[in-house]
């Protein structure tokens, strides 16, 4: 019980962050609402078991991606984003249509539920074996290869960003 | 207390944990700042504060109070929602980071752990994940003041941390292998064994990794010699130039949070927490306890004297000779401290 008030709680302040993002004016609250949505998946993720997943998402998107968002934000001293016919005509379009997509896999999900496995909300609250080893155990030992591709993928993709945006040297 | 379920057990030692943990924590911020202004006289051949109070002890209290009753200014062109925001941020992030730090041995009464507010099985990575959170703080701040001396500090500072924490972390990882768990109980439990013999900083081989953490740690808070964001001769004050009163203070208790927090993780993972140097010498329980707390006290202490040593006596870097630093040799030192433990531990098994 405690544990889907947790789940009301902090999904409410997802879904609210989400709206927000979308509804700011000012692209500095919007990036900060997205933090707020990824930190209260963070919370989801812990209540649901997967402290590991948990705090690589704080880490990795609220500390990491959306610092540089912010970074660039108040680097380029953004304004107040404009509203424009197309904006209008997109949020007459897409308003509707992300409802339909919401209906669409809530009916997915209810109707394969009993495929799908449920989930045991509090496994951490409940004494449930720790996830890092069964992370690590999966990806360095049978995803061994796709994993270590991967990382070499992201490295080229690193090094064409420096390459690109060096300077030339005189 | 028997009719109390483990569930009320729990939530009601958790409150009295996290209030009992708040308050020593600020009271060792305002220890630390007095500790600091008579360590930094010492250095520079002078008193230091000594007329409030014994020893000038009340000295930081009677600061605190001018601070939170001043007049509350804010200028006129500031964004008033992320300028308020952010010192909560700074502020709140400094203090929930020390959640996770066991203050003492693993003592238990009725389940519940005595000296640690939360043991979680990835409290490294809690730990590490709050500090990126508090980027924020600083990041906001400067922004939202509209004024280009606090963006110039804050942009310095959120390049400087974000650049700083990949070498922090990966200075972590040699003590994640060698205990074999992210949790800091099972951590400092590792180095028990032989006393200091068995610290991660002696017997772990972990010798520069530690010397990597306190250096990105040093960067990490913002402290000399990495103290950019506020230095005053190119910034007028940094990030919190526009701040006043009680939100200034904010940010000031933050800092030495954060100072503290660092000095704990320091003692933790690298010298064997609240563990003797000696090994288990006297007996009895509770002895050991009260040891436990005195070792550790004591080495938070070493690296809070350490820091304030280190902010007496080396002057401040250049900016590029910062990025340089932590991009060109902290991160690939790191780098190479991970392949070698990683080599020796598979060597040894």
């Amino acid at each position: 019980m405690h544990l889907s008030l947790v789940f009301i709680v902090f999904g409410a302040l997802s879904i609210a962050g989400a709206l927000s993002f979308l509804l700011q004016r000012h692209p500095i609250n919007s990036a900060l609402s997205l933090v707020l949505v990824m930190l209260s998946l963070a919370v989801l993720y812990w209540s649901l078991g997967a402290e590991f997943l948990a705090a690589a998402q704080v880490i990795v998107y609220s500390g990491a991606i959306m610092v540089l968002f912010v970074f660039v934000i108040m680097l380029l001293n953004a304004g107040t984003e404009l509203r424009t016919r197309g904006s209008r005509a997109a949020a007459l379009a897409g308003f509707p249509g992300a409802a339909a997509i919401f209906c669409l896999l809530t009916l997915l999900f209810l109707a394969h539920r009993h495929q799908l496995g449920l989930t045991h909300p509090g496994a951490l609250a409940t004494n449930g074996v720790s996830n890092i080893t069964a992370i690590s155990t999966l990806l360095f030992r049978d995803l061994l290869l796709p994993f270590e591709v991967t990382s070499i993928l992201i490295l080229v993709a690193i090094l064409g960003a420096v390459v690109l945006a060096r300077k030339e040297q005189p | 207390m028997p009719s109390l379920s483990p569930l009320q057990i729990f939530f009601i030692g958790s409150l009295v944990k996290t209030a009992v943990t708040i308050s020593v924590m600020l009271g060792g911020v305002t220890m630390t700042v007095l500790l600091e202004r008579k360590l930094v006289g010492r250095i520079q051949n002078r008193y230091g504060p000594n007329r409030v109070g014994p020893f000038g002890l009340l000295q930081t209290v009677v600061d605190g109070l001018k601070l939170f009753l001043k007049e509350d200014m804010t200028p006129a062109n500031v964004y008033l929602p992320l300028f308020l925001l952010a010192p909560v941020i700074a502020l709140g992030c400094a203090l929930i980071s020390i959640a996770v730090v066991p203050f003492g041995p693993p003592v238990f009464w009725r389940g519940v752990a005595l000296f640690q507010v939360s043991d979680v099985n990835v409290g490294l990575l809690v730990i590490l994940g709050i500090t990126s959170i508090g980027v924020y703080g600083i990041a906001l701040s400067g922004w939202s003041s509209n004024n280009k001396y606090s963006l110039l500090g804050s942009v310095r500072s959120t390049a400087q941390m974000v650049s700083y924490e990949l070498a922090l972390g990966l200075s972590l990882v040699g003590v994640v292998m060698r205990a074999r768990s992210l949790s800091i109980a099972k951590i400092v439990a590792s180095q028990s064994a032989h006393g200091a013999l068995s610290w991660n900083v002696l017997g772990g081989l972990q010798f520069f990794a530690f010397f990597i953490y306190l250096i990105s740690a040093y960067a990490e808070t913002n402290r000399a010699p990495f103290d950019l964001v506020e230095a005053e001769n190119e910034l007028v004050g940094g990030y919190h130039t526009e701040y006043s009163s009680i939100k200034f203070a904010m940010f000031f208790m933050a800092e030495y949070a954060n100072m503290i927090t660092v000095s704990c993780v320091a003692t933790l993972l690298f010298f064997g927490g609240a563990s003797s140097p000696f090994g288990h010498l006297l007996g009895g329980p509770v002895a050991q306890a009260l040891q436990g707390i005195f070792w550790f006290v004591l080495k938070v202490f070493f690296f809070l004297c350490l820091y304030i040593w280190v902010r007496g006596t080396l002057p401040r870097f250049r900016y590029d000779q910062l990025m340089a630093f932590g991009w060109k040799w902290l991160l690939p030192a790191a780098m190479l401290n991970i392949v070698l433990t990683a080599l020796v531990y598979a060597w040894h098994g």
